[in-house]
């Protein structure tokens, strides 16, 4: 079953990706370890850093420690969070907060249905030896459940660069030891930035406000594949600003749907702007010389 | 059951339950939508570039929206800082070979400095 021939052509295959080394014989154990190890590299930190952030506004909007985490860990999406934290400051109703959590949360339903393809959806991956399944039916079925509650930026970016190089079998378990690796960093940084908010000074926590939005717009340029990415992530920049200030209630939302299908219309326009450039390494888009000729 | 849908702003175990109920009424739902809708999907479709187009777009708006319109801290700092910081760290990215850390790290260099000596 596993060793499906998967299409090499179409603008999505993501062309010529190593496999990582460890997934030769890799069981479930190895799978969540290195999904959990690769938490603590560099997006993780960002992560924590980030999360200091929402524990000192956390603590400003009168949480005790306890309620700062179980936000943390239940929520998982910093957005949300600061519009949850916004509103109890506010002494807002459970309405006026439901309403700005579930506007902020409507950016998870795109992620992760651009995730599920390598979550047990229709992506078959890279073809390898035979190997079993290593995990039952239902247990997908569960994993997927828990899975999809770590879809969030950082562990979507994650996911996006890390699981279309493995193999069917191993991504859901790599997935979920990324997702838990992640959470863990958060709990971490939310406790520091709770306990530490007194001592630091201005400066230190607009820095650590920054760092998220920061590593957002790189992590969008780095994944970005195609040249259309690119025109999205510059339509979203120039957009968002007009639209919060029309509708700042569902600006993300419009602009979002207003940017990516603008950008979408123009790669059917043009062709070859979302097409994988059979020379870019690793399937990322590198500067003009080896990238797309253009239509 | 009146402090759980009148205010939010009585500490202790209502708060808890409230912030709860929010996070499985309000934020979860949208993660399980997309289980269920992506299951079908295939990478190689259309439909997959039109939707990873307009959550990209949608993380970059983020992203403007945060720098641009700042709540608490980082209000602090002027515009003109902040959006410099921002190119001063893709830019930085871009020169390093697209590493992350140090493209991280120089926006935040950026910010501290210029945060400093444009003033508040």
């Amino acid at each position: 079953m596993v060793s499906h021939e998967s299409k090499q052509s179409g603008h999505a295959r993501e062309a010529i990706m190593k496999v990582p080394t460890w997934v030769e014989g890799a069981g479930r154990w190895r799978a969540f370890r290195y999904g959990f190890l690769r938490a603590m590299l560099v997006p993780g930190w960002i992560l924590l850093i980030s999360a200091c952030g929402f524990g000192v506004l956390a603590q400003d909007a009168g949480l005790s420690l306890f309620q700062s985490l179980l936000v943390m860990a239940v929520f998982f999406g910093l957005p949300a969070q600061v519009a949850v934290a916004d509103q109890l400051a506010r002494d807002a109703t459970f309405f006026a907060a439901a309403i700005a959590v579930a506007l902020t949360g409507i950016r998870l339903l795109p992620m992760t249905v651009t995730l599920m393809p390598y979550l047990g959806g229709k992506d078959k991956g890279p073809t390898e030896q035979e190997n079993p399944p290593i995990l039952a039916k239902y247990q997908e079925r569960v994993g997927q459940l828990i899975a999809v509650h770590f879809i969030a930026v950082t562990a979507w970016f994650e996911g996006m660069r890390a699981l279309p190089s493995l193999p069917e079998r191993l991504r859901l378990i790599h997935f979920i030891g990324i997702g838990i690796g992640l959470v863990s960093m958060t709990l971490a940084g939310t406790a520091i930035g709770y306990l530490l908010v007194e001592v630091v000074p201005p400066v230190v926590a607009a820095v650590l406000l920054f760092v998220s939005p920061m590593y957002f717009l790189l992590s969008l340029i780095d994944t970005g594949r195609l040249p259309v990415d690119i025109f999205a992530i510059v339509l979203g920049c120039a957009l968002s600003p007009v639209f919060y200030l029309l509708v700042p209630e569902f600006d993300l939302l419009i602009t979002g749907l207003f940017g990516g299908t603008l950008a979408y219309l123009f790669g059917r326009k043009f062709r070859g702007l979302s097409v994988v450039s059979k020379n870019s390494q690793k399937g990322v888009l590198r500067p003009p010389s080896s990238g797309e000729k253009g239509p | 059951m009146r402090d759980l849908f009148s205010g939010l702003a009585d500490n202790g175990l209502g708060v808890t339950l409230v912030l709860l109920l929010i996070a499985f009424v309000a934020h979860e739902p949208w993660r399980w939508m997309g289980l269920w809708l992506g299951r079908g999907v295939s990478v190689d479709s259309e439909i997959f570039l039109w939707v990873r187009l307009v959550s990209t777009a949608l993380v970059a708006g983020l992203v403007i929206r945060v720098i641009a319109f700042p709540a608490g801290a980082l209000a602090s700092i002027a515009l003109s800082s902040r959006l410099l910081a921002l190119v001063c760290g893709v830019v930085v990215f871009l020169i390093s070979g697209r590493n992350m850390a140090v493209g991280v790290l120089g926006g935040a260099l950026a910010l501290a400095i210029t945060g400093f000596a444009v003033g508040s």
